[in-house]
This record gives structure tokens, C-alpha cells and sequence, in this order.
């Protein structure tokens, strides 16, 4: 396929429920954190970004949310991608991006890297879209806080071997810092900022 | 589901630029408990003080497999309840019930229902004053800085002097909570009542203030402690007498006033509560067990 078939093709087929299927299954996510969500991502966004983040996008990503990528999506297609399907202005700017996108395998910079919010607006901060190999599998992690009636455990595959350590430091500054969502093939978890993240022996 | 009706409206009212506003706003909400995220609050075809901002948000998580519920003061019949429920079915052909466990998103203007709610269904509270610091400081920039400073000495000054008057907190409604040790956050008003119900609830709850453009949340599992002080705990409102209709005890009952005489009833405030217990059989004081003449 050529670049600009890439561009124009695979957005939502029918943007209105498939968004709010997506929506309602990322909410369920964040509100219990640990849960998995399973849903057909029902777009295509050009590679290396998959199904699930392209979704994702498309369903929070408009003109009014800068969006920063990592240097393998921002060659990509993806910033046409996005611009043709959403709207969103893409930046390089981690401090004032509202989202951010990490493909698979690609380096999860530091979180605090990203707008934390301030004290008076804690919710101006970045969501960080990552891509991990599976959301089994990996190093487990035992999980407290909202949401979480008294502890789940998760083992994403694919964070940083330093995740447990970082998420710490973005959890220390409460109520400002990052959130994530985490998606691999039709799957997708998340860990909001108020989560707390406890590393189990494997 | 029949789509083809809508044509004159997007689903669910608002469009999809509104809508994904109003997500970003949600998920901002629930990642920091009991923050008030400002969202752009749009102009609904109803008037504000009429539960535009919980029209809002049910209206961004709202899909063609939910079943809504809708409540004001408890009640499923009544004129705010009744028009809102109309609106979804209109502008979304959602269906609709009054069974609380049937709901899986619940709109409520200033109750909790009685039936314990479960994973999976969402509140959604209607809210006109959001800030709960607002009557004890009327400028937005000092109460923000106040939130984010985590200085809540005025409210238990609040408190305190309600004390010092009365002898006990004389808040009854839309009283103080603190979220997850953090945010002090006004449960709408709801009767002080209901605040033990929304202490690690199962269901997520969403609050929308239309008018002050505000959205916040707390998520399952969740920490609400009601303020108090350590020689006046919190307490909840009791009732003398049992629902006079139902004969529920230890729910949220409604006076209603039956003559010009002084004659007056205590009635379940939760209709659906009250309906389904005398459905299965329980009896108040004033039942009515003769036939229903419709």
C-alpha cells in the first residue's frame, strides 16, 4: 500500500459507536485498575502503531489535544494518520502534549519527562498511550489503590525492567503526574496515578 | 437498534467533538478522585439547575446496549426524572427502566438508591454547586488553592461553629466528604444519609455540574470518609417509624403531608425500593391492600 492509501484508510468504519464501545471499555479500565479490557479495536492505523492505540486515538484525539509521538511513529505515517482522521496538531513538545503514543518495543521515556499538571490543575498532564507485547505473561505486580477492592495483579509484558521504580517516582507526586494505558492486540489495561504498583518475585 | 430515526440528532444529543471533550474530562476525573475537572459545558436543551451537567456526562458514556434509570430524590416518577428519562429515549432510543439492579448507568438528582449498587453500573450524579469550599469562600482562585494547598481548616471551622450553635453538625444535605485522604469534595446534595453508601461503592460514580463546568469522580473501591470530629462522629439521619407503605427500616424516608389536619406519613424517598418490597409482600402501616383501579 502506499503512504497515502495508509493515511485515508482505516479510521472507525462507524465512528460514533465504535468510539463509544472503545471509550466505554478504557472508562471500565481506568476506574478498576488491573481489569482487562477485550474489544475489537476496529481501525487500522498505519504501522508501526497498533490496533488498539490507533483506537484509542481516534476516540480521544481531536484539533484541541497536541499529541506527542516517539521518533519511529513521528516518521510513520501516523502524523497524516491522525491529522486526516482526528485533527490533532502533533508535537514535539513533551510539556505541552495531551497525549503521547509509544509503539511496541520502542524506549517508554521518563514519565516525568511529560506534563505533569500543576497543583491547581493536576488534570493538565499527559496520557501516555503505551504498547506493550501482552498484558500476560510478563513480571507480575501486585496493584492497591482506587478502584481496586484489595489488590489485583497484573504481569504486562514489555515495560521497562525499571517500570516499577519509575511508576514510584510519577506516584510520589500526586495529585499532579502522568497516566497510562497500556494496549496490546485487542487488549488494553490501565494504571492511573493513583495506583500503586508493588513488584512481585517472578 | 434502530438508527434510522436519529438522523436529526447525533446519538445521544451531543456531537463527537463534545463528546470526546467530556471523555477526556471522565478519565481525568477518575485518575485523580474527587478533583474538579473543568470541561466545557455546552448549552443543553434543557435549563441549567435542571441536571444539564449529568445529562452531559450520561450522554458521553451512553451506548445502544445500556440500560438507563433515572431518579430525582429518589423517585423514578417524578417531573426531572420523567423528562431526562424521555430525552435519552428520544435522542438515543436507550432503553429504559426503574429497577435499580436492571440499570447499568443510574442518573440521580440528590439520592443514592437503596439497593446495594454492583460492578459494572455507573451513577452519575447531577451537581449545582460543585466546590464544596464555595459558600465559605467565594473566589474560584483561592479555592482552588485551598484544594491544592490541601487546606481544609475552613470546613472544619464550618463544622465547629455548627457545634457551637446547635450542639451537633446541623449539615444534613450534601455533606462534606474527604476522597481517598486527598480531596474534600461535595457529594451533591444528597442526604448526609446516603454519604456511607458512596464509601468504596462497587459502582463507578460520576458527578456533572453543568452550570460551573466542572466534572469529577469517584471510582470503585474508593475511600469517602464523611468529615467529623473525633467528640461528634459522623452520623446518619434515623427515622422513628418504618416506611409507612413498605415497613422499611433503615432507609431514606420522605414526609408526606395527608390532610390539612396535621395528618402526615414517612414514605420510602426510593420509589423502586419501595414498589419492589410491597410487590414481594411487605406491609406498612397505611398499605393500601384493597384492588388497584387504574
Amino acid at each position: 500500500m502506499t503512504i497515502d492509501t495508509l493515511v485515508f484508510t482505516g479510521g472507525f468504519r462507524e465512528p460514533v459507536f465504535q468510539s463509544q464501545s472503545v471509550f466505554r471499555t478504557l472508562m471500565d479500565c481506568m476506574a478498576r485498575p488491573g481489569t482487562i479490557g477485550r474489544i475489537a479495536p476496529a481501525v487500522l492505523p498505519p504501522p508501526p502503531l497498533g490496533a488498539m492505540a490507533g483506537a484509542v486515538a481516534l476516540m480521544l484525539c481531536d484539533q484541541d489535544t497536541p499529541v506527542w509521538l516517539t521518533p519511529g511513529l513521528a516518521g510513520s505515517a501516523l502524523p497524516a494518520w491522525l491529522a486526516f482522521h482526528a485533527g490533532a496538531p502533533v508535537t514535539d513538545d513533551r510539556q505541552t502534549a495531551r497525549f503521547a503514543f509509544i509503539e511496541k518495543a520502542a524506549l517508554l521515556p521518563s514519565l516525568s519527562l511529560f506534563a505533569q499538571g500543576t497543583q491547581d490543575y493536576p488534570d493538565r498532564s499527559t496520557t501516555i498511550v503505551v504498547e506493550i507485547e501482552a498484558v500476560e505473561g510478563g513480571r507480575p505486580f501486585r496493584l492497591t489503590g482506587p478502584g481496586i477492592r484489595d489488590e489485583a495483579i497484573v504481569a504486562p509484558r514489555g515495560l521497562p525492567d525499571l517500570f516499577a521504580q519509575m511508576w514510584s517516582e510519577n506516584r510520589r507526586a500526586f495529585p499532579c503526574g502522568v497516566d497510562l494505558v497500556l494496549t496490546a492486540g485487542e487488549e488494553i489495561a490501565c494504571l492511573p496515578r493513583t495506583t500503586v504498583v508493588h513488584p512481585l518475585e517472578a | 437498534m434502530n438508527t434510522a430515526n436519529l438522523a436529526t440528532y447525533n446519538f445521544a444529543y451531543l456531537d463527537e467533538q463534545t463528546k470526546r471533550m467530556i471523555r477526556r474530562a471522565i478519565l481525568k476525573a477518575i485518575a485523580i478522585p474527587g478533583y474538579q475537572v473543568p470541561f466545557a459545558s455546552r448549552e443543553m436543551p434543557m435549563p441549567y439547575g435542571w441536571g444539564t451537567g449529568g445529562v452531559q456526562v450520561t450522554a458521553a458514556i451512553l451506548g445502544p446496549d445500556d440500560v438507563l434509570k433515572v431518579i430525582d430524590q429518589g423517585a423514578d416518577d417524578t417531573t426531572n426524572a420523567v423528562s431526562i428519562r424521555a430525552f435519552f429515549q428520544k435522542v438515543a432510543s436507550v432503553a429504559v427502566t426503574t429497577r435499580t439492579g436492571e440499570a447499568t448507568i443510574i442518573q440521580t438528582r440528590h439520592r443514592i438508591p437503596e439497593e446495594k449498587l454492583k460492578p459494572g453500573q455507573t451513577l452519575v450524579y447531577q451537581v449545582p454547586i460543585p466546590e464544596p469550599l464555595r459558600f465559605l469562600e467565594p473566589r474560584e482562585t483561592e479555592t482552588r488553592k485551598m484544594h491544592a494547598l490541601e487546606e481544609y481548616g475552613l470546613m472544619h471551622v464550618k463544622l465547629y461553629e455548627d457545634i457551637a450553635r446547635n450542639g451537633h453538625i446541623a449539615t444534613t444535605y450534601a455533606y462534606p466528604v474527604k476522597v481517598e485522604g486527598r480531596y474534600v469534595m461535595d457529594p451533591s446534595p444528597t442526604p448526609k444519609f446516603d454519604n456511607p453508601k458512596m464509601h468504596r461503592s462497587e459502582a463507578l460514580q460520576l458527578f456533572g455540574a453543568g452550570r460551573e463546568k466542572r466534572i469529577y469522580a469517584v471510582p470503585p473501591h474508593t475511600e469517602v470518609v464523611s468529615l467529623d470530629f473525633e467528640d461528634h462522629p459522623f452520623e446518619i439521619q434515623s427515622f422513628e417509624n418504618p416506611c409507612a407503605l413498605c415497613g422499611a427500616e433503615n432507609v431514606y424516608l420522605d414526609e408526606v403531608v395527608l390532610d390539612d389536619k396535621g395528618g402526615r406519613m414517612f414514605v420510602c424517598s426510593d420509589t423502586d425500593h419501595c414498589e419492589q418490597r410491597c410487590a414481594s409482600g411487605h406491609r406498612g402501616s397505611l398499605a393500601y391492600d384493597g384492588e388497584i383501579v387504574r
